[in-house]
């Protein structure tokens, strides 16, 4: 029998690693892979709890988590693209000319 | 027995496979340790006693999304890092921004790790409460995802139609004098 | 040891060794078709009637010499072939082939026929299929070649775009069914009409059908969809740089491929092993039987058919197929419903 705050403590860390990822990491395809990791933390916890609970609407929201995960990935991954073609340059820091 | 086994070692995949992914150098290493992560969270998924779930996040995050991702990866051709001064120096020797950012991170999960390991109200076992059969089974997902939450649902397919749309119009190239 | 689990574990190595022996029986049935439907005889000089040409086949490629281009990734390289054909042979382990059994009282209780079974048995297989994209395009890219990465691309793009009318017409037929299990799809379809014909799902989802064996065929990359790896066209496609052992793995992949989707198509349209005059005990005679038609099916088109381009290809499969499926789940639907109250 695994305690429910087990399955929280792995949900915690993978969300502080893809904090990590977000901050750490000067390319932008790993940023978004990082938020990727966040999200799916997110997921665990929303699944455990709804196990515990004994409550079908935790999986529910993690539907709708998913869906707006994968619409999000769309429209950045495009935005990537685009931006790509402007500077050849995938760090974010070379994006910094609307800066003060 | 059997089910402590699996836990730690899904779980351990899962963060030895994340910890990877914010530690590649290739864009394309970081996406099928990505996939690999995912893969562990399904088997997760499958000990929580919600199958369907972690079938979807297969399908949906590591079959289309991920894909997507690597066509991107592989058609931008990126150089692995870019050369700019910052990718050349050891993460800890970053601005102080970044560190402070990632330091805080840190501190958080070591915050809510010692708060759950003492929270006495959550060391039950997730599964105690009731039985497996009301939160796996596929059709009581359907009946309460379509009876009610019909206008969430509705909503994000008008959600998934305006990022389609975006998506193409963002990523076309510009067109020549017409 | 429990007799049970023995025999359980029996049931699965034997369904491996299965698997691995159809894709060599593929290998051979294919050059034999292919030779007769262009008239002449296929492989024919190794063992009787060419019957141990895979032997030959496999023996020739395990003693070629391993080669690795210089500029290929050295670990995605040799990832990808194995990628592959896991998930060729993980896809196969939801789909049921036989009825239980007691083995004629040997148990107590009886045992499956097939790998396992799970409540959402039909995505399983559908989630291992999509991971079947990863290798053939890692294989592309990693190949460090033009030729390797275009066709790479192409099968991932085609075989993405054809899961989604593979996944509706799919839908049509579990919403008949009622279960997501496979299991439970074949044991909805036994039991006659009128005393003599057999309920299976083809005769109520014709469309569907046809439209689940062209998707199909599309995401195994065969046939008029194989553009990816078409030999005039692009060299061999995503597998150009690859040899001996590595190379051996692809064509075994799509084979088994190709059986996973017939044996899918057996189970949600034809009746799996529900067959008229057979009893149940000899029901997976009956569904190899099935399966092997459908396999015959797929060998027959592609030696028929002249192959798409890949544009007429994504047209096909996105303006034409979907829709398609699309409509046949809402008519699907709404006769249900009348039907059902």
């Amino acid at each position: 029998m695994i305690p429910l705050s087990y399955y929280l403590i792995v949900s915690a860390i993978l969300f502080a690693l893809g904090t990590c990822g977000v901050f750490l990491r000067r390319n932008v395809i790993t940023i978004l892979l990082s938020i990727e990791i966040m999200l799916n933390a997110v997921n665990l916890t929303f699944v455990a709890f709804g196990r515990y609970a004994a409550d079908v609407n935790g999986q529910i929201i993690v539907f709708f988590v998913m869906t707006v995960a994968a619409a999000e990935a769309a429209v950045g991954l495009a935005l990537v693209i685009a931006l790509f073609r402007h500077r050849e340059s995938l760090n974010p820091d070379a994006f910094t000319s609307l800066k003060w | 027995m059997a089910e402590t086994i699996a836990f730690y070692l899904f779980s351990g995949l899962a963060i030895i496979a994340s910890a990877l992914v914010i530690g590649q150098r290739n864009p394309m290493y970081s996406v099928l340790l990505l996939v690999a992560s995912f893969g562990a969270m399904a088997g997760l998924f499958i000990q929580l006693d919600a199958p369907f779930v972690a079938v979807a996040l297969m399908i949906v995050y590591a079959g289309a999304i991920m894909v997507l991702f690597l066509f991107v990866v592989m058609l931008l051709n990126a150089p692995q890092e870019d050369a700019l001064p910052y990718d050349h120096t050891h993460p800890f020797r970053h601005p102080v921004m970044m560190r402070f950012g990632a330091l805080l991170a840190v501190l958080l999960v070591v915050q809510l790790t010692y708060a759950l390991l003492r929270a006495r109200d959550l060391r039950v076992p997730v599964a105690g409460r009731s039985d497996a059969s009301v939160v796996s089974s596929v059709s009581e997902l359907g009946r309460v995802l379509f009876q009610r939450h019909v206008f969430a649902f509705e909503a994000t397919s008008i959600l998934i139609l305006v990022a389609m749309v975006g998506a193409v119009v963002l990523a076309r190239k510009e067109s020549g004098p017409q | 040891m429990d007799l049970t689990l023995l025999i359980e574990l029996l049931i699965i190595g034997f369904t491996f060794f299965m698997l691995i022996n159809a894709s060599a029986v593929l290998v051979l049935a294919e050059r034999k078709i292919m030779g007769f439907m262009q008239q002449r005889y296929g492989p024919y000089l190794v063992g009787p009637h060419g019957a141990l040409q895979p032997l030959a086949d496999i023996l020739k490629l395990l003693f070629k010499e391993e080669l690795r281009p210089k500029g290929a990734d050295k670990w995605l390289f040799t990832l990808a072939p194995i990628l592959s054909v896991t998930a060729a042979f993980a896809a196969f382990s939801t789909v049921p082939w036989g009825a239980e059994t007691t083995f004629f009282g040997l148990l107590d209780q009886p045992v499956k026929l097939g790998v396992t079974d799970v409540n959402v048995g039909i995505m399983v297989i559908f989630a291992i299929t999509s991971m079947g994209v990863y290798g053939i395009v890692l294989a592309g890219w990693s190949s460090n070649s033009k030729y390797s990465l275009f066709g790479g691309l192409r099968a991932a793009a085609q075989m993405i775009s054809y899961e989604l009318s593979y996944a509706t017409a799919l839908a049509a037929v579990i919403m008949l069914a009622g279960s997501l299990s496979l299991r439970e799809v074949v044991d909805a379809q036994s039991g006659y009409w009128l005393g003599f014909i057999p309920k299976w799902y083809i005769f109520l989802q014709p469309v569907g059908f046809i439209i689940y064996v062209i998707a199909g065929v599309a995401e195994t990359n065969r046939a008029p969809f194989d553009f990816p790896e078409a030999e005039q066209e692009l060299v061999a496609g995503y597998n150009t740089e690859y040899s001996s052992v590595r190379f051996a793995l692809f064509p075994q992949a799509e084979y088994i491929n190709m059986a996973t989707m017939s044996a899918v198509a057996t189970d949600l349209y034809l009746g799996g092993w529900h067959t008229p005059l057979i009893p149940d005990w000899l029901g997976w005679l009956g569904f190899l039987g099935k399966v092997g038609i459908i396999l015959f099916t797929y060998i027959w088109t592609r030696w028929t058919l002249p192959r798409y381009r890949y544009d007429q290809l994504m047209h096909f499969g996105w303006k034409f197929l979907l829709p398609a499926s699309v409509i046949n789940l809402i008519v699907s639907a709404a006769i249900f419903l009348y039907f059902n109250g």
